[in-house]
């Protein structure tokens, strides 16, 4: 199941060209690009890990997808995605921020109920990914 | 925000894109370049005023004194640049050309300056996508302790990406008495950018010339990645003079008739004394005329007009040093 996380997720994959032309916008504006990296696909994971430090001072985009690629190549069965930050506001803001890599098998969510009482029902997801630990999810082979 | 031409389905209309930028078959457009037929003709002049060079390098001609091989070179690149986009139209194979270069010269002929033309040209060109100058010295590249120079380097070569990045003094990255010196390390990363994205960048080095020389012959590699290597002549008196009269002119100030014939002999002294910097001599030496001229002005109890403040006399150029004065 392709996860839907940020701008454009329900368009086809960008090419390196289309991002690039994104992230030129961005650095246009004077937004820091950021690279980041996960391997849990829930909505709800804010918190990426980051590759390298955002890029703060960079003036054409091709520098921002140099490291996109370098990320992807070292992690080619993770998410990989842009945040673009908008220091204007005083505040850290994500103005722009959008997958530029899956991993190439995305087994999806789970949904699981929980009984409450008076027949209440809780629901939530289960990334099926998750059932392994951090780090083997994703992995070549299984997918 | 203009009403555009509705894009049809649930298209967004693209920003920036107007309906005017149709291109006509032969002139250059700021549009996709159709392929032209083999019998087809090009206007190389609309071309040439299209890509802004015949502005920059105009300019070259116009600002830049003396320096004929120089602009020789710039010349010839730019023309080189400019058949290749034409080959391009006719479906040609243009490969592109690498456009590493390393000017060596004197202190004072003019370097960075041509660099920061350069850079503007390659844009103009469609070369560079950006065409800045980074400029970047040893402390900018090389780090101070261990891991430090890889995380350096990176990232003042990704400020550079689509513009140029000029390297001043660039055989201080090489120092051979130190084995453990970290600036092996940042040659290595500039090497591997040079060949892996040069499509993104142009790196220029400079230095004096005999210096370069000994650290191309120390790191082959760079030499071999490199194409273009521009000398830049020093200057001769006349060719300075000129220049003089170029900075006071952009300066607001000229010279009067006897101050001029007296910069004539102080060039002619100070070329001969040691450590003389060419053009940058030449400013310092202005710098210094404009002192003991509002030095002069001050003192003089009389009224003073326009001309007063804008006129350097004799006497402002002759108190200097060189003339074995004070």
């Amino acid at each position: 199941m392709r996860i839907t996380q940020g701008a454009f997720s329900y368009l086809p994959d960008l090419t390196d060209d289309e991002i690039a032309a994104q992230l030129q916008y961005a650095v246009d504006r004077g937004w820091a690009v950021a690279v980041e990296f996960t391997d849990d696909p829930h909505p709800r994971n804010n918190l990426w890990e980051m590759w390298g430090l955002p890029m703060f001072d960079i003036a054409d985009a091709a520098a921002a997808l140099a490291e996109i690629r370098a990320c992807r190549d070292a992690y080619p069965c993770r998410y990989v995605r842009v945040s673009a930050y908008d220091a204007s506001y005083g505040r850290q803001t994500t103005a722009l921020s959008f997958i530029v890599h899956r991993p190439p098998e995305e087994p999806g969510f789970r949904l699981e109920r929980q009984e409450g009482a008076d027949r209440h029902i809780r629901y939530t997801l289960h990334p099926y990914a998750a059932v392994q630990p951090h780090g083997q999810r994703y992995t070549e082979a299984s997918g | 925000m203009t009403q555009q031409a509705a894009p049809a389905g649930f298209a967004m209309p693209v920003p920036g894109r107007d309906g005017d930028d149709e291109t006509v078959p032969g002139q250059p457009g700021q549009g996709d370049e159709e392929p032209l037929g083999d019998d087809a003709l090009v206007d190389i002049g609309a071309w040439r005023k299209q890509l802004s060079i015949s502005g920059v390098l105009d300019r070259l001609d116009s600002e830049l004194v003396g320096l004929a091989p120089v602009k020789t070179r710039v010349r010839e690149i730019a023309a080189l640049l400019l058949v290749d986009r034409l080959r391009g139209r006719y479906g040609l194979v243009s490969s592109r050309p690498t456009l590493h270069m390393c000017f060596t010269g004197s202190p004072g002929t003019g370097k960075t300056t041509v660099a920061v033309r350069m850079a503007e040209m390659l844009k103009g060109l469609g070369y560079l996508r950006r065409g800045h100058l980074v400029s970047a010295t040893r402390d900018d590249l090389v780090g101070e302790y261990v891991g430090h120079t890889a995380p350096k380097t990176k990232a003042v070569l990704s400020r550079a990406m689509g513009g140029v990045l000029f390297i001043d003094e660039a055989y201080y990255l090489y120092r051979a008495d130190n084995e453990r010196d970290y600036g092996q390390e940042a040659i290595e990363i500039l090497l591997q950018v040079m060949e892996a994205d040069r499509d993104d960048l142009v790196v220029i080095l400079a230095g004096y010339r005999d210096r370069m020389d000994s650290f191309f012959a120390s790191n082959p590699g760079m030499a071999s990645r490199i194409a273009h290597h521009v000398d830049f002549p020093d200057f001769t008196a006349d060719e300075l003079v000129r220049i003089a009269e170029l900075m006071v002119a952009s300066q607001s100030h000229r010279f009067s008739p006897a101050a001029h014939q007296a910069f004539r002999e102080y060039i002619e002294l100070r070329m001969a004394q040691p450590r003389f910097a060419n053009a940058r001599s030449v400013r310092n030496a202005i710098d210094r005329m404009r002192l003991r001229q509002a030095n002069r002005v001050v003192a003089s109890d009389a009224m003073v007009g326009k001309d007063d403040l804008v006129r350097l006399e004799e006497q402002d150029v002759r108190l200097s040093r060189v003339f074995g004065g004070g």
